[in-house]
């Protein structure tokens, strides 16, 4: 396969002037990643700075309702409240050691952006964080939070002022700013390698969970199911069961507000291929080629585009992918803070809606895992408003 | 020197692109290099985008700006370039445009977020229709990239400047000669010097034996554009 695809998907589409630091990021995940000291003091960070490993938590209530036992991967008990801390702890250690003095990070609903803030600080390095201007002013507790952390939060107020124009303002960055600075990508998506560097950080998530369900069922889980924006947290849980043919594997994207014709952020579902933010993948987009906006109640799966890993996953068959509405994901987020007494961010509540809302779909009796990919103490203002 | 504008296609509004098109051709432009709208334009400073943004929201579509070319077929003396990102023209068909593009005698493509490595494909069905694929090269390329794409490119060669976007700056930056020199020694074919220029005096800090074939101006004209100016009086400036 060319290097950096995905079956048909992936590549890097970027400005030649953005290939040398691409390059060199290449190089490094050869040389420094698979080294002792990177991995030690990799898993130092994880498990005494970020909070790993994770509970795999049963829900009695809920398993009880739906006729087979329900498990939560709580990635929402980590530090700065998101899986997104294992990508950032990841990448600036990576760029520390490759020499770079500084990050910067596009975020959407600002958990990638506080999560890059607290890696950049713990490492003693600088950070910007680009954040669309609609997000800023729908995300203030975050931008709060970033700025707290030591974080300069740059405004973009070109576009559609959400996360895709901050990703092209972060890539602009980039280009001048490439000698010392590290791009810190937030998802598995973007021009090669980020998608395959993301997903090296994000399988932490899928490789404990195979471990602790053998070791509280003594077999692999039925299913397990995630929410897909871009998809990091998704592809961190699948990953490690796709050669698994008994693991049935579950993607859920947001539908937004489900009427005919709404604004959604289904692009498996819905998207048509092309080119965007350096990879080819499936996009929302018109028929001249214009990237379409997305939507979503929930703000971190609010993207036009998805990680090319889930494309070519779905095009095989070996990921099924549906879509959930913001009204199911509000329901299976009262739901869960109801019956288990966990509070769910909005993102992670549509992978728990599309289980809760098809039981009958799932083996009763079997074991399904829901990757819980974080908490939901920053929806709280959305939520009010919704409820 | 010769001289390549850039104007986003129907800004700042349709007529006025038409207009200003045939301006810059009546005014000593060597090629125009015509931009193709697109949502998210990752190359290009606010300027630029700004057009793009207004050309959208006028209508403009690639099939638009082929076909308002094909109408004018043989109209104009300057070279005629296209550019754009990849995905309208992925959208439309390449080989399709490619087809249009020939049939309309456009000259060449150049799209910034298709570097070599991904280019084969495409370079190929533009070259059977005998359109270049421009190259983009910039302050980072090194003399060994730039000789792999010597290997394939044909046309002309786009320098950029400076490691950022397009958008007007003062002065030229410090590693411009360097940049040139090494597109020198690498390519065989005219080197046009873009990002950052809206003055000629600017090239007056390179050394004659290493300055550019042509220089490339966007921005400054887009600005000039925008704020109520004519092309040919932007154009008057450089002769």
């Amino acid at each position: 396969m060319k290097k950096g695809y995905f079956g048909a998907f992936g590549g890097q589409f970027v400005p030649e002037s953005l290939v040398p630091p691409l390059r060199e990021l290449e190089a490094a995940m050869e040389t420094i990643l698979p080294s002792a000291a990177f991995q030690d003091e990799l898993d130092d960070l994880l498990r005494n700075y970020a909070g790993r490993e994770t509970p795999l938590t049963f829900c009695p209530t809920l398993s009880g309702r739906l006729g087979f036992n329900l498990y939560l991967k709580r990635e929402d008990l980590l530090h700065t409240g998101a899986h997104k801390v294992n990508n950032t702890l990841g990448q600036a250690l990576l760029a520390k050691m490759m020499g770079k003095t500084a990050l910067l990070a596009e975020t959407g609903a600002g958990q990638h952006g506080v999560a890059t803030a607290a890696a950049a600080a713990r490492l003693g390095m600088s950070c910007r964080i680009f954040m669309g201007a609609d997000d800023v002013e729908r995300q203030a507790p975050n931008v709060m939070r970033m700025k707290l952390l030591g974080t300069e939060v740059i405004p973009v107020a070109t576009g559609s002022r959400t996360l895709k124009d901050a990703i092209n303002a972060a890539l602009r960055e980039w280009v001048a700013t490439q000698a010392t600075t590290h791009y810190c990508f937030g998802t598995a998506a973007g021009p090669h390698p980020f998608p395959l560097l993301v997903r090296e950080f994000q399988t932490v998530i899928g490789r404990e969970t195979r471990a602790q369900m053998l070791a509280k069922t003594g077999r692999l889980p039925d299913a397990v199911v995630a929410c897909v924006g871009g998809g990091s947290n998704a592809i961190g849980m699948f990953h490690p069961f796709v050669s698994d043919a008994s693991v049935r594997i579950i993607g859920v994207e947001a539908g937004g507000t489900g009427e005919a014709g709404c604004y959604h952020s289904a692009a498996l579902g819905k998207g048509i291929s092309g080119v965007l933010h350096g990879e080819y993948t499936l996009l929302l987009q018109n028929a001249d080629g214009q990237i379409e906006p997305s939507h979503s109640v929930s703000a971190g799966l609010d993207y036009p585009g998805v990680g090319p890993e889930h494309a070519a996953l779905q095009a095989s068959g070996r990921v099924e992918y549906h879509a959930v509405i913001d009204s199911r994901a509000l329901n299976a987020f009262s739901t869960l803070c109801h019956a288990e007494g966990i509070l769910p961010a909005l993102e992670s509540s549509h992978a728990l809606a599309w289980v809760l809302d098809n039981p009958d779909a799932l083996p009763k009796g079997g074991n399904v895992v829901v990757n819980l990919s974080g908490r939901g103490d920053k929806d709280m203002e959305i939520i009010r408003r919704s409820l | 020197m010769k001289l390549i504008p850039f104007i986003t296609a129907g800004y700042p509004t349709l007529d006025a692109f038409w207009a200003s098109l045939r301006e810059l051709d009546d005014n000593g432009a060597d090629i125009i290099e015509i931009g193709v709208p697109f949502s998210d334009p990752v190359a290009d400073g606010p300027v630029i985008e700004a057009a793009s943004q207004q050309a959208l929201a006028n209508g403009v579509t690639l099939r638009w700006i082929l076909d308002g070319l094909r109408q004018r077929k043989g109209q104009f003396n300057a070279k005629l370039v296209l550019m754009g990102y990849l995905n309208p023209f992925l959208q439309y068909g390449f080989a399709q445009l490619a087809a249009d593009a020939a049939e309309i005698g456009v000259y060449g493509l150049i799209i910034p977020d298709l570097p070599l490595g991904e280019d084969a494909e495409y370079r190929a069905a533009l070259s059977e229709r005998g359109i270049h694929l421009i190259p983009l090269v910039a302050p980072n390329t090194s003399l060994e990239r730039m000789k792999e794409y010597a290997a394939v490119a044909s046309g002309y060669v786009y320098v950029v400047s400076v490691l950022g976007t397009t958008g007007e700056r003062q002065g030229l930056p410090a590693d411009v000669q360097a940049t040139l020199q090494r597109a020198r020694q690498a390519f065989d074919l005219p080197l046009a010097l873009g990002f950052g220029f809206s003055h000629p005096d600017q090239l007056d800090a390179i050394p004659t034996a290493d300055r550019p074939d042509a220089i490339i101006f966007g921005s400054a004209l887009i600005r000039h554009l925008g704020e109520g100016g004519s092309a040919g009086a932007f154009m008057r400036r450089w002769r």
